[in-house]
């Protein structure tokens, strides 16, 4: 369970063959078995690398020529042009490193947040434990969202170093705080049960002290279900980004992110309605991609479902 | 069963009041303090925003100011005239007493402005969720049915896209496929209103609040009916391949009977716990269809809220979201407690 896993394979009336393979290259193999996975990661990959490419475009993603203002799309504006002649492929794909930006950097913040606070909850148990899960259930109850929107709210009159007027730092870090728990509770829930077995108390008994407890010897096996709510939480946290954006709280223009764009292009609507489809259909896009890709990932951390699923077991 | 009600509902009354003042420490930390959206100007003259000040006891420490906002200050004396001298008793009920205060930006009682947004989410909200158990119930049900058939595929596929879609993004485009593009053939009217509750000036008319209803539930519904759909799939699945259910194919009990009065029972029972567990939206979950259709609900009141830094209003809302977060958990594990004799609480 630790380091290798067993692949079993069966074939009707033949015995049955186990091999043992390393447990990296068994989540792999399971994970390309998953189609909809597959195309997620092949999905993202692309945006990925396109916006990682924005700087290419021939268009100034801030710069106006209101010459070319509110052209549809063609093969010189694949996406159009908006209000003030801007392209609005090179701003989508600049908005897009925005937007991933934001969520890598919510995902990075609850990981940091709530790894630690799972894990010394579920090691220590008693007081720490419960002192911990209240604090949790304090940030579950709150109406997220509506938090999210007043802290915004706020921190957009601010205009301290670092954090001036909303940019990705200050928004990245909002939807963060307020999103670790559930990264807090899984990882308590593998180390409730995780201390309780047999190498744990092998190491123990080694000598081993409980910080290489946590985090050699229990940690990396609670690994699985961390990755798989992670790839979720990117999908999340973009759509939460994106709507603050929308409603005004979040990135403010004219840097451009996924969420500002589709609030700009309400606007025009009924008249120019390419400004609104293209953005959200990223957003969409990468919402859908990372889904698929936790699914099949948490199918291939979890072999007894595949196997389940194969009608094997 | 009654001593673990009893002690979560004194959890419940504890947590409810730390959040109280997390709550109200996050609005009062505020950069520019909560007088800073008071009163369209921001170049109030130093002497008058002291004045200000005093007239809304923000001279007061902050642990002060939590007590009185919490139960009132009618038990003291205050300074409401502002001039340095606390002189008189005060209004204020706190909200233990259901006195929110009053809004800044309308100058109405908090309350008062929330009831009737309230109501009209509450009906906005009934409408989508009963739409989305219509609809995702039988979803359910067929594709955990007919597993890994094409039919299940397509539908999962389904529930995956509706879920990633963007709520505020799913509004702009039904308005410009049923407000922008779409016309009515016979006026040349566009097919449906592009938002607010009903036709202004015009008299009562079922017709036309239904057709007001059709884009604001659909954008709503839509990811509700994926995550149900898909909830219900996997936990009719988990029934399915139950020893009881083989028992009662085994005694002769047609397909029909063992499906919809076996297995759904159970499968069901998740569900309205999940159901308890979303209500809270009710109060928050709405600001994206609320401000795209120009609904005159709670979520748009937050959008407005915030927008003018009404912190009253704000806080009102922030804890009335909490409170109904916290009741609708207690909700759902009593609700599951009694759906499932097997769960035994001690």
């Amino acid at each position: 369970m630790s380091q290798t896993a067993g692949t079993a394979t069966l074939t009707p009336g033949a015995p049955a063959r186990v091999t043992a393979t390393s447990g990296r290259t068994a989540v792999w193999r399971r994970f390309r078995r998953h189609p909809g996975a597959i195309a997620g990661a092949a999905v993202l990959g692309l945006i990925t690398l396109a916006v990682l490419l924005a700087p290419l475009s021939p268009y100034d993603p801030e710069a106006s020529d209101l010459s070319v203002r509110f052209q549809p799309p063609s093969w010189q504006h694949p996406m159009g042009t908006d209000a003030l002649g801007r392209d609005l492929m090179t701003r989508v794909l600049y908005g897009g490193r925005v937007s991933l930006t934001v969520g890598v950097l919510v995902v990075a913040i609850s990981l940091v947040i709530g790894v630690p606070i799972g894990a010394l909850a579920g090691f220590y148990g008693g007081r720490v434990d419960s002192i911990l899960m209240r604090l949790t259930d304090i940030f579950l109850s709150l109406p997220a969202f509506l938090v999210l929107i007043l802290l915004s709210a706020i921190l957009r009159e601010v205009d301290a170093p670092l954090f001036e007027r909303n940019n990705v730092l200050t928004i990245g870090l909002v939807i963060g705080v307020l999103s670790w728990m559930t990264f807090a509770r899984l990882v308590r829930a593998a180390f409730l049960t995780l201390r309780e077995t047999d190498f744990v108390t092998a190491a123990r008994c080694a000598g081993a002290s409980n910080r290489r407890l946590i985090v050699t010897h229990i940690l990396p096996n609670a690994i699985g279900p961390i990755i798989v709510e992670a790839t979720l939480g990117l999908g999340y946290a973009i759509i939460e980004e994106s709507g603050l954006s929308f409603l005004g709280f979040g990135i403010q223009p004219p840097t451009p992110s996924w969420g500002n764009l589709l609030s700009n292009a309400q606007e025009y609507l009924t008249k120019y309605p390419w400004l609104a489809i293209f953005p959200g259909m990223m957003i969409f896009l990468t919402i859908i991609s990372a889904n698929y890709i936790g699914d099949g990932l948490r199918d291939a951390f979890d072999p007894h479902k595949v196997l389940k699923k194969v009608g094997e077991v | 069963m009654s001593v673990y009600l009893i002690r979560r509902l004194l959890q419940t009354v504890a947590l409810l009041f730390l959040l109280s003042i997390v709550l109200f420490a996050l609005v009062n930390v505020a950069p520019g303090g909560p007088l800073a959206g008071h009163g369209q100007s921001r170049h109030v003259r130093p002497e008058r925003a002291a004045i200000l000040m005093r007239q809304f006891g923000l001279d007061k420490p902050l642990p002060v100011q939590y007590v009185i906002w919490l139960a009132g200050n009618d038990w003291m004396r205050v300074d409401a005239d502002g001039d340095g001298i606390a002189d008189s008793y005060g209004t204020r009920k706190g909200i233990l007493r259901g006195d929110f205060g009053f809004s800044f930006r309308t100058r109405q009682p908090v309350l008062a402005e929330i009831g009737q947004r309230l109501a009209n989410t509450i009906y906005l909200m009934a409408v989508t969720m009963l739409v989305a158990l219509v609809i995702a119930i039988p979803i359910g049900i067929i594709s955990a049915l007919r597993q890994y058939s094409a039919t299940d595929i397509a539908l999962t596929t389904f529930s995956f896209a509706g879920q990633a879609i963007p709520e505020f993004w799913l509004g702009l485009v039904l308005l410009l496929i049923f407000y922008a593009w779409l016309k009515n053939p016979f006026t040349g009217e566009p097919l449906l209103p592009p938002g607010g509750m009903y036709t202004l000036g015009a008299e009562f008319a079922l017709l036309d609040r239904i057709k007001h209803l059709i884009l604001p539930v659909a954008t709503g519904a839509l990811g509700w009916i994926a995550w149900y759909s898909r909830f219900l799939r996997s936990s009719m699945l988990d029934v399915i391949h139950q020893d009881y259910l083989r028992t009662a194919r085994a005694k002769g009990l047609s397909e029909r009977r063992v499906v919809y009065r076996h297995a759904l029972r159970n499968a069901v029972i998740p569900l309205v716990t999940v159901l308890a567990l979303d209500l809270p939206y009710l109060i928050g979950g709405t600001v994206f269809v609320e401000t795209i259709f120009a609904w005159p609900g709670m979520g748009r009141l937050y959008y407005q809220s915030a927008l003018q830094r009404d912190y009253p209003m704000l806080l009102a809302i922030l804890i009335i979201g909490a409170a109904a977060i916290i009741i609708s958990n207690l909700l759902a594990d009593v609700a599951y407690a009694y759906l499932d004799p097997r769960i035994r609480y001690n």
